[in-house]
């Protein structure tokens, strides 16, 4: 059981703060470190791993300070989110570097390279490689050594949705198993399907944590807002506004749309089509339009 | 103190194609001046020490240092593919020493194997002067190799600052400057050199003592300090 335990930690570059007073325990299991772009994720992790030193507070892995202790990458595993490896090398020469490394052989590498399924392609050079294929010799390379802790900075991004879920199946598998897996994203999807446990940056701070239905109820509670053009706008106003699932209507003369508010967000999607049709109404714009990543997590910071 | 994985990827990045081109121009063009001497001016042993003074001690052996001290760590530095040594249960300063040794071996076969050959061209080691030369490149590599190993985990820039401090400081201050003379590797292995030789081809501004212990003294304080600084390497992440 390793518990990865980051105490009021804080990180600074000159002005700027990039993690502000995080408190969180990483547990055994899969958790999923969800944020926007240029969030803190990447700099929380760096401290995670050791990486970088934090400003103020600790980061500590069953009591063992991460900063300047490598004997604790024993226990942990890193996948990078930095595309550079040792290119001039086969996926083979890499892998078996990074368990020569920990002190292990070839047995070691052949069989992280199993898990991964990158032997077909383990004996050509590492430039050659997709970037899917990189991603899965980068979690080669972190896994050798069988760590109970892995941290994987946007293990996703690049992958094509095959290379995804065979990635997702592993982790699950390694959670199962009861390592503590951590993995950053910035796709609210990704981190659901995969992470029974999420904890949430945004703008540097530790805006939410627990499971992802709670989290999940928070981002879809909230008020949505659709622009909506149709034939007929005030008569398909009328009729929306006689559900509970709709707060408020403006009808924008000078946009000529509907700005819709609507409460609840599972009801209204199938309200709105339901209407239009019923009233021989064709909708001819329905846009979110408040979508963006940003603003579903300054709603969730706020919440 | 010494790791054969971290040794294996240093000296393949040092002699991936490119750089491999670029430390075996030096050497060839060393080569081919000294036939071209020899040919021209026949053997002669104060030319002989004046191209290999000049050309090789002051000019190639701090080039392919540069190359070699920077190349075993600031690329991987510079990329982030560091990151791989570093999330190991590896000792900093082993890695640090590893590097080291595979930059003096590389700067030394790159740069004290073609001095003792175009010594031997130019006049045949007439006067001790291809082999005193091949000695002082010898010992100014392994300085050489510490201090810019050392400046390619303090800078991005090391390449350029590494030129700078070998093509200015050592070719011009070196040899104009007085007090510059005191500091400069070239000054101390020229020492080294005087010793070999026996003779007064080769003469240094620097005692053998002073010479002796400086090397000493900044070959082992540049490797501890690269030690440290590689302990505390910050990697900044994409954000």
């Amino acid at each position: 059981m390793t518990t990865l335990k980051i105490d009021h930690v804080s990180r600074w570059f000159g002005n700027v703060v990039a993690v502000n007073d995080v408190t969180m325990d990483i547990g055994p299991g899969v958790t999923g470190l969800l944020g926007p772009n240029g969030a803190g994720k990447s700099t929380l992790i760096n401290m995670m791993a050791g990486f970088l030193a934090p400003s103020t507070g600790s980061v500590t892995l069953d009591g063992q300070q991460v900063w300047r202790n490598e004997q604790i990458y024993k226990h942990i595993g890193i996948v990078p989110e930095r595309e550079a490896m040792y290119d001039f090398l086969t996926g083979r020469e890499f892998v078996v570097a990074n368990a020569e490394l920990h002190g292990l052989g070839t047995k070691a590498a052949d069989r992280a390279l199993a898990t991964v399924e990158m032997q077909y392609a383990q004996d050509r050079k590492i430039s050659t490689y997709s970037k899917g294929m990189r991603q899965r010799v980068k979690m080669a390379s972190a896994l050798v050594h069988q760590p109970s802790l892995l941290l994987l900075d946007e293990p996703f991004n690049g992958m094509d949705p095959r290379q995804r879920m065979q990635l997702m199946d592993l982790l699950r598998r390694m959670g199962d198993e009861g390592r503590t897996v951590l993995f950053s994203s910035h796709i609210l999807e990704e981190v659901e399907q995969l992470a029974s446990h999420i904890e949430v940056i945004v703008a540097g701070r530790h805006a939410a944590s627990g499971d992802f239905r709670r989290i999940r109820r928070l981002m879809t509670d909230r008020p949505h807002r659709y622009l909506v053009r149709s034939s007929d706008d005030r008569a398909l106003a009328a009729a929306l506004i006689a559900d509970p699932s709709t707060a408020g209507i403006e009808v924008d003369l000078q946009e000529g749309a509907l700005r819709i508010q609507a409460v609840d967000f599972g009801r209204f999607t199938t309200l709105l089509p339901r209407v239009a049709r019923d009233h021989g109404i064709r909708l001819l714009t329905v846009s979110p339009s408040d979508e963006s990543l940003e603003s579903v997590f300054s709603y969730l910071v706020a919440a | 103190m010494y790791d054969p994985t971290v040794a294996r990827l240093t000296y393949r990045a040092l002699l991936g194609r490119r750089r491999a081109l670029i430390l075996g121009a030096l050497p060839v063009l060393l080569i081919a001046i000294s036939v071209a001497v020899r040919v021209l001016a026949g053997a002669d042993d104060q030319v002989a020490a004046d191209v290999l003074g000049g050309l090789a001690l002051a000019t190639m052996v701090p080039i392919i240092g540069v190359i070699a001290g920077t190349g075993a760590i600031g690329p991987e530095i510079d990329d982030g593919s560091v990151v791989y040594l570093l999330a190991k249960p590896v000792k900093r300063p082993t890695i640090i020493v590893t590097k080291l040794i595979v930059a003096i071996a590389v700067t030394m076969v790159f740069s004290a194997v073609p001095t003792l050959l175009s010594g031997l061209i130019l006049n045949g080691n007439g006067q001790q002067v291809a082999v005193a030369y091949t000695v002082a490149a010898l010992v100014a590599s392994i300085a050489y190799a510490s201090l810019f190993l050392l400046l390619g985990t303090i800078t991005r820039h090391a390449v350029v600052f590494g030129l700078v401090y070998a093509l200015v400081w050592e070719a011009l201050f070196g040899s104009l400057v007085s007090g510059a003379k005191d500091l400069s590797v070239q000054q101390w292995s020229l020492a080294v050199a005087q010793k070999v030789s026996g003779g007064d081809l080769i003469t240094s501004d620097v005692g053998l003592p002073a010479a002796t212990v400086l090397l000493v003294v900044v070959t082992v304080a540049a490797t501890w300090y690269a030690g440290q600084r590689l302990r505390s390497l910050t990697l900044a992440g994409e954000e």
